[in-house]
Order: structure tokens, then C-alpha cells, then sequence
């Protein structure tokens, strides 16, 4: 905790300042690290040190009984990645997470709108009804798609009665999209209200007084000002898809591994710690870039 | 819902509507129709869920008549009273832990410059984004490796069960906590704290006295985000958990992954009235106490990654 730990500005103007305000500015920071120390340590041990492990592991071998050994660290793991099977269940994982961001956006934007044009009052109880499905259990809310689109479900049922034949929806890819969309729909719509509310109705008056068609003074008025909310929203869609895992567990099938579940079973059945810690690295990665993505957008604002 | 306030005409919504769709009322009709179905979507499966947690019929999606049996078999299963009991206490250690430590890291941050500031910065805002599934992967690996050294060298007795499970809620807690309480402590006016000292108030009383009560609608606003991801958490404790403990929701993740019964409605039905219940009492509290509390965006970016 010496002066040069300082922030800059406090450092240069330092030399200027009395002995006294540099040992003041000193007890200050001493403090701060103090106060913020529980919480550091806490951080380091329980957060920082873990990942750490991970990260290691992943430049680990796996010996024959299925240890991961140390002995020659070097890329194997990530090399896997480019493996047919892991490769396949990389670009399922990814091409689902971007149609439920589709998906989300197309829904969402519509009803997002929506919402702005309510009166105030309105729309703080239009919104709670969109928080609470948001905050709460996010596990028993896929299990109620379960239920729904099981054998004896209704939706099944409901086919049956129409001479559909049956509808097998529960254990494919479209039921892990629509448990997905269920459970993230939220997180496109919350930043989506945030920033088309904040859009001066007046220019989209202005735009149509100059004769643009509706279609015209959304394109080139309301999306474009909307955008920040647009990034933010997919994004916390996105994210999240990409890793899931309670949702493909429960709605999707054995032939529709996704990202997370495969990086469970390395783990937890295959044993190949490794592979596991290196996609959970990559996985890891993936959410870093789009979080300052996410930031550069706006999104802390929204 | 800070961002719903502030519309300087009463007006203008009508105007906006006008804006877009004017004289078209297709359009409008459209956006209506989409957003009834988008509310039919949220709260179908929610209600249908809880009028099937009373059917008689065993197979979960048939009308059977009237039954409270599946809540009865909820009642009486010793597993399930474990698995909750487990819950709670994770629930409200975590919370208790990393509010403390969350808001002391918080005021911490905004209130000092300090050695490793920004460090401490980017490791508190880790636990928000990182995935699910690398969380839990880390704690795995960190309570296989690491609880025999720390106890070889504290002389503790911890074992992968509740310990583990508490330790690792509290490690994402904090973050989210501090996220919330930060939101608080920047909206609060500086000046009320800087009197206090000029008025001769030691820092820590004039954190007690002027700080504290400023800042307890974000307090409590992190505490119940924190009860409520404690309480909803499967991926992480599924990894920190030892065989000695399940949370409720393992245990029901666990019974799902086997297969469907009645049994799981009504246990279901009685996590979501509980999850529910905290939402509507933190909406509660920040209507309460006025002003911009926690808001719903504060709090969208820290939702989302912790119910993948």
C-alpha cells in the first residue's frame, strides 16, 4: 500500500501536495482494501483459485484409468475440439442458441413496442406480469413443458384430436428451442422496453409527417434508435442458450447433446477432465467476448 | 422500474402508437394479439401445472378428478423434508454471508481508491457472467482437490454436503449483492456522508448512520436476489453437492431425469408458490421504499446466466 499504488492523477498530483494529504490519501486506500478485503479473499480462494484449477486441467492428459495427469501439459485438449463429434455438438449448441435468440427477437421486439404504447400505468403492470415468470423457478418452469409436451400431454392431445397423428415434440431440438425461448423471452424483453421507451416519440411523428410508411419509419427510425436494446437482448439470450444445460436435460433427447450437458458427462461419466475444463474454458470465452460486446452496446446502462 | 417513470406527457404513448400504426389497425390488432399470446405463453404452462398437481390420474398430463394425495405423498417423503431443509439453510447462510461481505465490497468500490481496485473489479463481476456449467465444473474440481488440504491444514472437518454447497452459493452471491447495493451507492448523493465527517461523524458512524439507512432498500434488494438464486440453483450444487446433501432443487432435477410422476407437480407447484412469493415480496419492498431500488435491469444482467 505504498503511494505508487495510487491512481495516477492522485500519484502526479502528489508531488505537488503537502506530506500530510499524501499520508491522508494513503490511510484512504489502506481502508478501501481493507473493507473490500473479506469479500477479496473470499473471491480469490472460492473463485479465482477454482478457475485456476480448471484452467490447468485443461492443458492435462488423461491417463488410462481415466486421470487427468500432468505429465506432458500441452494442447491435447483443445485439440479434441476439433474432433467430428465435439465439432457437431459445438455448431448444434451454437445454431440453437442463435434460433432461440431469433426467435426471442422476433417475439419480443413486437410486444416490447407493445408495451411502450400503454399508459404508465399500464405498463408497470404489464412488466411485473413479464418479471414474474422471469424470477421464478426456472427449473420447474421447463418441468411444466415436460408435462405439457409429454405423451399424455395436452399438446399431443390436442393433435390427436385434430387427426394429427401423434406429435412427437418432447425429446427433439424444437422442444429445447421452445424450453429455451420459455425461459429467456424475459431477457430480450426487459432491455428491449428499457431502450425503445427512451425514443422520442416525437421523431417517429416527425418521420411519418414527412410521409414514411410505418414500415419505413420503423426501419430507418425506431430499430436503429432501439439498437443498444437490440444487441443487449440478444446477447443475454444468446449467452446463457449457448451454456444451458438444465433445459437440454430435461426437454431435449439423447441424440441432442448441447454444449453444457456434454461438458457435464466429461466430467461426471467419461471421465475425461481435460476435454471437459478446456470447453468449459472456451464456453467461458465466448460469454467474455460478448460481455464487452454487451458493454460497448450500452448494456450497463439498460 | 426506474426507466418506467419520467414520460413527460401523459399523452404521448397514444401519440406513439399513432406513430407507427397510424390508421393502419391491423398493426395494432397484431401487436395486441402478439403480446396476449406472449402473456398466454408465460402463464399456460405455469397454470396448467398447478390444475394437473390435482389430478387423481397418475400419468401427470390427464384430468383424473380431484386429488390432494400428491401433495399428501409431498408431505409425508423424508427425502424431499431433507432436501428442503438443506435448501433453506444453504439459502440463508449464503444470503447472510454475502450480503455482509457483498456490501462491504461495494461501499469499498465505490466509496475508496484503493490497491488492486480495478483487479477486485473485474474478479467481482466473473461470478455474474461466467456460465453455469464452468462454475460448477470449477467447484468440482476445487472441492475434489482442495477440501483434504484445507482440512489437513485447519484442522476442519469439511466435507463435499452442505459446507461445499453453502461455499459456492455465497462465491456467486457476493457478486450479485454487491452489483445491487454498487447501483444503490452510486444513485446516493456523497455529500450527505462528507457532512456527516465535517460534523465530526468517525467514518464508521457516518457509514452507520448516513450510509446504511440510505442504501437499505439496495441491501435488501441483493439480499432477496440472493435468497433467490440460493434457492434456484441446480447446475452449480449439483457439483458442489457431496452425496450427503441435496438441495430441493437436485432432488427434483434428480426425479425429473428418472421420470415424470405426480409426486414432482405438486412438489413443483409448492417451489413455484415459494419463488413467486419472493418476487412479489421484493417488488413489494422496492415499491416501498420508493424510488429506483433495484430495477428490473439491474438485475436482468446478473439473472441471466444463473438459470441456464
Amino acid at each position: 500500500m505504498t503511494l505508487a499504488a495510487a491512481p495516477p492523477e492522485e500519484a502526479a498530483a502528489g508531488a505537488a501536495t503537502p506530506e500530510f494529504e499524501r499520508a491522508a490519501a494513503r490511510a484512504e486506500s489502506r481502508r478501501g482494501f481493507l473493507i473490500a478485503g473479506p469479500a477479496y479473499l473470499y473471491l480469490v480462494v472460492f473463485f479465482a483459485v477454482p478457475l485456476g484449477i480448471v484452467f490447468a486441467y485443461s492443458f492435462a492428459d488423461r491417463n488410462r484409468f481415466g486421470e487427468a495427469v500432468f505429465t506432458d501439459p500441452g494442447f491435447d485438449a483443445y485439440r479434441r475440439l476439433a474432433e467430428p463429434i465435439v465439432r457437431d455438438i459445438l455448431f448444434r449448441s451454437l445454431w440453437l442458441a442463435l434460433l432461440t435468440t431469433g426467435i426471442c427477437l422476433l417475439i419480443g421486439y413486437p410486444f416490447s413496442y407493445f408495451l411502450t404504447t400503454r399508459s404508465p400505468r399500464a405498463r408497470n403492470i404489464l412488466l411485473v406480469f413479464v418479471m414474474i415468470p422471469f424470477w421464478s423457478n426456472f427449473l420447474v418452469r421447463n418441468y411444466a413443458w415436460r408435462v405439457i409436451l409429454g405423451k399424455d400431454g395436452i399438446i399431443s392431445r390436442i393433435a390427436d384430436f385434430l387427426g394429427l397423428g401423434e406429435a412427437e415434440i418432447l425429446f427433439t431440438p424444437s422442444a429445447v428451442v421452445l424450453g429455451l425461448v420459455y425461459g429467456f423471452l424475459p431477457f430480450m424483453i426487459l432491455p428491449l422496453y428499457a431502450s425503445i421507451e427512451r425514443i422520442e416519440s416525437s421523431l417517429i411523428e416527425a418521420g411519418r409527417d414527412l410521409y414514411a410508411s410505418g414500415w419505413q419509419s420503423f426501419r430507418r427510425i425506431l430499430f436503429p434508435l432501439s439498437k443498444p436494446g437490440v444487441i443487449a437482448g440478444s446477447i443475454l439470450v444468446f449467452v446463457p442458450s449457448l451454456g444451458a444445460y438444465v433445459t437440454p436435460e430435461i426437454l431435449g433427447g439423447a441424440k441432442t447433446t448441447l454444449l453444457g450437458s456434454y461438458i457435464v458427462t466429461q466430467f461426471l461419466t467419461a471421465r475425461n477432465w481435460p476435454v471437459g475444463a478446456s470447453l468449459s474454458f472456451v464456453l467461458m470465452a465466448v460469454m467474455l467476448v460478448a460481455t464487452i460486446v454487451y458493454f460497448r452496446a450500452g448494456g450497463r446502462n439498460l | 422500474m426506474t426507466a418506467v417513470a419520467g414520460r413527460p406527457l401523459p399523452g404521448a404513448s397514444a401519440v406513439r402508437l399513432s406513430g407507427l400504426a397510424r390508421g393502419f389497425s391491423l398493426t395494432r390488432g397484431a401487436l395486441a394479439a402478439n403480446a396476449t399470446l406472449v402473456y398466454l405463453f408465460f402463464y399456460a404452462p405455469i397454470a396448467l401445472l398447478v390444475v394437473f398437481s390435482f389430478s387423481a390420474d397418475r400419468n401427470v398430463g390427464r384430468w383424473g378428478g380431484f386429488t390432494l394425495s400428491w401433495y399428501d405423498d409431498f408431505i409425508g417423503n423424508t427425502s424431499i423434508q431433507n432436501a428442503i431443509w438443506v435448501s433453506l439453510r444453504v439459502a440463508l447462510v449464503s444470503t447472510v454471508v454475502s450480503v455482509v461481505l457483498g456490501t462491504l465490497a461495494a461501499f469499498a468500490i465505490e466509496r475508496f481508491r484503493f490497491r488492486g481496485r480495478q483487479a477486485f473489479d473485474a474478479l467481482l463481476y466473473l461470478p455474474i457472467i461466467i456460465p453455469d456449467v464452468t462454475m460448477a465444473v470449477m467447484m468440482l474440481l476445487f472441492f475434489s482437490e482442495f477440501f483434504d488440504l484445507i482440512n489437513l491444514l485447519f484442522g476442519t472437518d469439511l466435507r463435499k454436503g452442505f459446507a461445499s454447497i453453502a461455499v459456492s452459493h455465497i462465491a456467486f452471491n457476493i457478486s450479485f449483492v454487491s452489483v445491487v447495493v454498487r447501483a444503490r451507492l452510486a444513485g446516493m448523493d456523497r455529500r450527505l456522508e462528507e457532512a456527516a465527517m465535517d460534523l465530526y461523524a468517525s467514518r464508521w458512524k457516518a457509514f452507520r448512520h448516513v450510509t446504511l439507512p440510505q442504501i437499505a432498500p439496495g441491501v435488501a434488494g441483493g439480499a432477496l436476489l440472493a435468497l433467490t438464486l440460493s434457492l434456484d440453483d441446480v447446475v452449480v450444487t449439483q457439483f458442489a453437492a457431496g452425496p450427503g446433501a441435496t438441495t430441493l432443487p437436485v432432488y427434483v432435477f434428480g426425479l425429473i431425469r428418472r421420470g415424470v410422476t405426480p409426486l414432482i407437480n405438486s412438489v413443483s407447484v409448492v417451489m413455484l408458490v415459494a419463488s413467486i412469493g419472493l418476487v412479489l415480496l421484493s417488488l413489494f419492498v422496492q415499491r416501498s421504499r420508493s424510488s429506483a431500488a433495484v430495477g428490473p435491469q439491474g438485475a436482468v444482467a446478473g439473472r441471466s446466466r444463473r438459470s441456464s
